[in-house]
């Protein structure tokens, strides 16, 4: 216990946040760099209240990188009714989808511009309703996903009751869509996701449509591309390519909505 | 209703302990005892079914977040706009001159047509031929595009962009071919 004790004070030193006091060598303080972020703000217990842009100006040598790590500087330092959502931190959950200098990203992987004239303005993903601030419904998207039955279907499973074997160049075909992370960026930034959402899937759900049909695995191909044929569900994509361009994983959903369209064609 | 019973039940045997006189002496207990009296919040139980008549009537009130206001232009989107305005003003001269031959036949056939613009001036003359041709030369070289895509040409990001950019030229080129034909 009291080896603990006298051990505390530096321990204590050791974890604060001012360690470059502590370092051998004296490190210079870097200099302020404050940089303006506007960032969409409504709040559902106010809801007559319009959507606003508020400012928060930071200093970016006392913050991470990322622009996630300026929002929760902000949520932490300066304003904790900020509300986002994050959880990995590394662009592998989707959580911190949000639309940034009118860009679909996620937050931990788009770095700030460390131009101190601009701002940089944060908006919900596009054309979602707002739950709250950063935070959009997600709801109709996670439907949608769930309608194309994202699941491998294959009423014969090996006789052997080992695993569906696969050739490697079946299991090529599959790269590039089993890596979708439903952030959502490419569905919000589609503007015929914008104006048809309620019967257009949108370029994510899409994609895994087809990473279900080209799934050798799978035997229900049949079926599922029969739920596809009809004006709204796929046909609504005009090649417009806002989903390849913003997808942050850099996959290409309108490569394998355009495969779908051709071998919808061919039936 | 529940949760504030709850409080009641469990306050009793936590007062006892708080206010004896021994351990009234404890500084921590005493922080404790005092927020423990200030508390004023009253909690409201609802069944669980509740949930979805709140939530109903929050997602009445959401706003929509904004949308191609805010989104940056890229030539991705402004290209699938311009073909779809060139298409369309095209179709409108195309369908809107032909009902006007049809209901008047006398002013719109192709003597009064040529006479009507020979007496313009130059300038309106080559302003309204750039007018024509640029949304014709756009519409005509991207729709070559769409069929390049359709046949699954180009579908990388580096091909729509290429592409892109190839229409914009070609437009110009043609555009400037056709103005000084």
């Amino acid at each position: 216990m009291s080896l603990l004790s006298r051990r505390l004070p530096r321990l204590a030193r050791q974890f604060s946040s001012s360690a470059a006091r502590c370092l051998a060598t004296p490190v210079a303080d870097k200099p302020v760099l404050n940089k303006e972020f506007k960032i969409y703000r409504w709040n559902p217990d106010e809801p007559a209240t319009k959507p606003t842009l508020q400012s928060y100006t930071i200093d970016l040598n006392q913050t991470g990188p990322m622009i996630l790590d300026a929002l929760i500087k902000i949520k932490n330092e300066v304003d904790p009714t900020l509300t986002f959502r994050r959880s990995c931190r590394e662009g592998i959950c989707g959580s911190c989808a949000m639309n940034i200098d009118g860009q679909n990203t996620l937050a931990c992987l788009c770095r700030i511009d460390r131009n101190e004239a601009k701002d940089t303005k944060i908006y919900p993903l596009p054309h979602m309703y707002v739950v709250k601030d950063l935070v959009p419904d997600l709801t109709l998207f996670y439907k949608q996903y769930k309608s194309i039955k994202p699941y491998l279907q294959n009423p014969n499973p090996p006789a052997d009751g080992t695993e569906f074997l696969q050739s490697p160049e079946d299991r090529k075909k599959l790269d590039g869509m089993y890596e979708c992370i439903l952030c959502a960026c490419c569905s919000t930034s589609c503007p015929s996701y914008w104006w048809n959402q309620d019967e257009y899937l949108g370029p994510a759900t899409l994609m895994q449509a087809y990473r279900w049909i080209a799934d050798s695995r799978d035997t229900h191909t049949a079926e599922r591309k029969e739920v596809l044929q009809n004006e709204m569900s796929l046909y609504r994509c005009h090649t417009i390519f806002n989903c390849s361009r913003t997808c942050p994983k850099g996959l290409n959903p309108a490569l394998a909505i355009a495969r779908i369209k051709m071998e919808l064609a061919a039936d | 209703m529940m949760s504030t019973r709850a409080l009641h039940s469990l306050g009793s045997p936590m007062r006892k302990t708080l206010y004896s006189p021994s351990l009234a002496r404890n500084q921590s207990l005493i922080r404790i005892r005092t927020t423990l009296a200030k508390r004023t919040v009253q909690t409201e139980s609802l069944p669980a079914s509740a949930s979805v008549d709140i939530l109903n009537k929050q997602r009445l009130l959401r706003p929509s977040s904004p949308h191609f206001t805010i989104y940056q232009p890229q030539l991705t989107w402004l290209a699938s706009i311009a073909n779809r305005a060139t298409g369309g003003a095209l179709s409108a001269l195309l369908y809107g001159f032909s009902l006007a031959y049809l209901v008047a036949p006398g002013t719109f056939d192709s003597v009064h047509v040529v006479e009507f613009v020979a007496g313009l001036p130059d300038a309106a003359k080559y302003a309204g031929k750039a007018l024509l041709a640029a949304p014709f030369a756009f519409h005509g070289l991207n729709g070559i595009r769409h069929l390049s895509w359709d046949m699954g040409k180009f579908m990388s990001l580096k091909g729509v962009y290429q592409t892109g950019y190839a229409v914009l030229a070609g437009t110009a080129v043609s555009t400037a071919v056709l103005v000084f034909l």
